[in-house]
């Protein structure tokens, strides 16, 4: 097994600048399984990262460890110098962390704009509601709608703008573009890309390399509950084998 | 005199207003407990202790501190509420990862146990409680006398209902309920706190029942028995309205004192059985309730 990448407060390696999001020695749990064995990784401000790996290699853990939403935690997950590790869920997301999760969670009972809402603001710089109603315009013409109703891809969009808006400076998506038709895998790479222009830090789930390729400056590699490769997006098609090794693709 | 299908119209909105004031109460009770339930997952059934609780803190308030109905109305709650939430802070948190049922008993427990240490200081016969000066006497409807004092009720109950109707359905702390009755974790993960919220909750739907005992105090007196006589028909009242729906606790409490009241109008020896009857046909035809949805 190759050996997991350490980085703590120092540079990283190939952004070269002191991380937003430093991860050391992350172990977690789900009940008596144990899933993460020292994940360690970081995320320079500004940067748009993605975790690739397999199912089960520990990725969408990583972002809900991040987020304090997993109960047995051990390690270290320092952010923008402060250290989160026994934080509540709710006191993570006030520090500037939001997450937009696999399965979306729109909420049945709100309509699409009570959805968009929902979180409350956490910083300066959020987009506002006609900004997001500019980003995706359909979410514009449904608001009255409820959240479910929604196609998958609408409600990608609700989960992402409804983020936005909470100016937090690190957004955690996971998988944001599964299960969804090309063009609005499309309209969600534009997004990424822009909100990346404005300045947001994202980490970003995927299993779908070649998209995460599009939008993305570095890519950590997950497996068995472990970072074990970092490989910029530069040196990603001269080293399409071994990714293709790692995610058995 | 003036008859409706045989009935003399004075007993017929005589028993009316009975069913009224009744509903009055099933729906603050059952209002308390879908909140409570939506939120928490548990069934409450201290939930009658608590509304005998606020009757007694009414009762003790008059008697020990010469603060009238007005006051209690304001601090009965309260308590009701504080005690609730210290109960919520104390013991219901640890169950939240368990099954429904761990929850009941802990909350029938609390019942019997609240329930047999003021019967054993007080007694089971109920104690007096005065209406107050400002609504005693009744008027003239010209069909039948009203008690003023059951027009506040009804009157009060209806603000109360659709006031907690407004603040969750039509509101930004309401849409945080909402959402946390689907998914606590995620809600939580947005930053609001979650667990700060669930106390709140408790506390509020406690306080709701405290509310209906100040209420009741001074129509069916105080006594350690009044919230157990009661809470089995109001458990009834949530069934067929749908556990956890807001809209169905209301509109069943108050529809189903009605049919209790009209029940005994026109065939008496049903009265204290309709609603288990109804119960009955709306488990077998829509179990969710009917205004509940399946969780």
């Amino acid at each position: 097994m190759p050996e997991a990448v350490r980085i703590v407060d120092e540079p990283i390696a190939g952004a070269g600048t002191v991380p937003l999001l430093a991860v050391s020695g992350l172990n977690a749990w789900y009940g008596e399984s144990h899933i993460l064995h020292g994940v360690d990784f970081g995320i320079a401000e500004g940067e748009v990262v993605t975790l690739l790996g397999r199912n089960g290699a520990g990725k969408t853990t990583t972002l809900k460890s991040i987020m304090g939403m997993v109960e047995r935690r051990q390690g270290s997950i320092r952010f923008a110098g402060t250290e989160t590790i026994g934080l509540p869920s709710n006191r993570i997301a006030r520090s500037g962390i939001a997450f937009c999760p696999e399965e979306r969670g729109i909420f049945a009972s709100l309509n699409v704009k009570e959805n968009l809402l929902l979180p409350p603001q956490v910083g300066p710089g959020g987009l506002s509601v006609d900004q997001v109603f500019e980003l995706f315009p359909n979410l514009k013409e449904r608001q009255a709608s409820q959240g479910t109703k929604l196609s998958g891809g609408e409600q990608q969009m609700l989960a992402i703008g409804r983020i936005l808006r909470t100016g937090a400076r690190l957004l955690l998506l996971d998988e944001p573009t599964e299960g969804l038709a090309p063009v609005i895998v499309q309209q969600i790479r534009r997004t990424i890309e822009r909100i990346k222009a404005q300045g947001f830090t994202i980490l970003l789930v995927e299993q779908n390399f070649r998209f995460a390729a599009t939008v993305a400056d570095r890519h950590y590699v997950m497996e068995n509950g472990r970072v074990v490769d970092m490989i910029p997006n530069a040196e990603l098609e001269s080293n399409l084998q071994k990714v293709h090794d790692y995610l058995g693709v | 005199m003036t008859e409706i299908f045989g009935v003399p119209t004075q007993a017929l909105f005589g028993q009316l207003l009975i069913g009224l004031i009744n509903g009055s109460f099933y729906a603050l009770l059952s209002l308390g407990l879908a909140v409570i339930f939506g939120l928490l997952n548990i069934i409450n059934f201290t939930h009658g202790a608590q509304y005998m609780l606020g009757a007694f803190f009414a009762y003790f308030l008059l008697n020990k501190a010469g603060l009238g109905y007005w006051w209690s109305l304001a601090i009965a709650p309260l308590a009701s509420g504080a005690f609730g939430m210290l109960i919520e802070r104390t013991m219901l948190k640890q169950l939240y990862k368990l099954d429904h049922l761990y929850g009941l008993l802990l909350t029938f427990g609390l019942a019997l146990i609240i329930q047999g240490l003021f019967r054993n200081e007080y007694g089971s016969s109920g104690l007096p409680y005065p209406i107050p000066e400002e609504l005693s006497g009744a008027r003239n409807l010209g069909f039948m006398f009203l008690p003023n004092y059951r027009a506040w009720v009804i009157f009060a109950s209806l603000v109360v209902c659709v006031g907690t109707w407004f603040v969750i359905e039509r509101t930004k702390l309401g849409s945080y309920l909402r959402a946390a009755t689907e998914n606590p974790a995620l809600v939580q993960a947005f930053g609001i706190n979650v667990p700060r919220m669930i106390t709140l909750t408790y506390g509020f739907g406690v306080g709701l029942a405290g509310l209906a005992g100040v209420m009741a105090a001074p129509i069916y007196q105080v006594s350690p028995q009044m919230g157990a006589d009661l809470i089995i028909v109001v458990f009834a009242v949530v069934v067929i309205g749908g556990m956890g729906s807001i809209m169905g606790s209301i509109v069943t409490g108050f529809a189903l004192g009605l049919v209790e009241g009209l029940t005994k109008v026109f065939y008496p020896e049903a009265s204290n059985t309709v609603i288990f009857i109804i119960m009955a046909i709306v488990l077998m035809i829509k179990p969710a309730g009917l205004f509940g949805t399946q969780r």
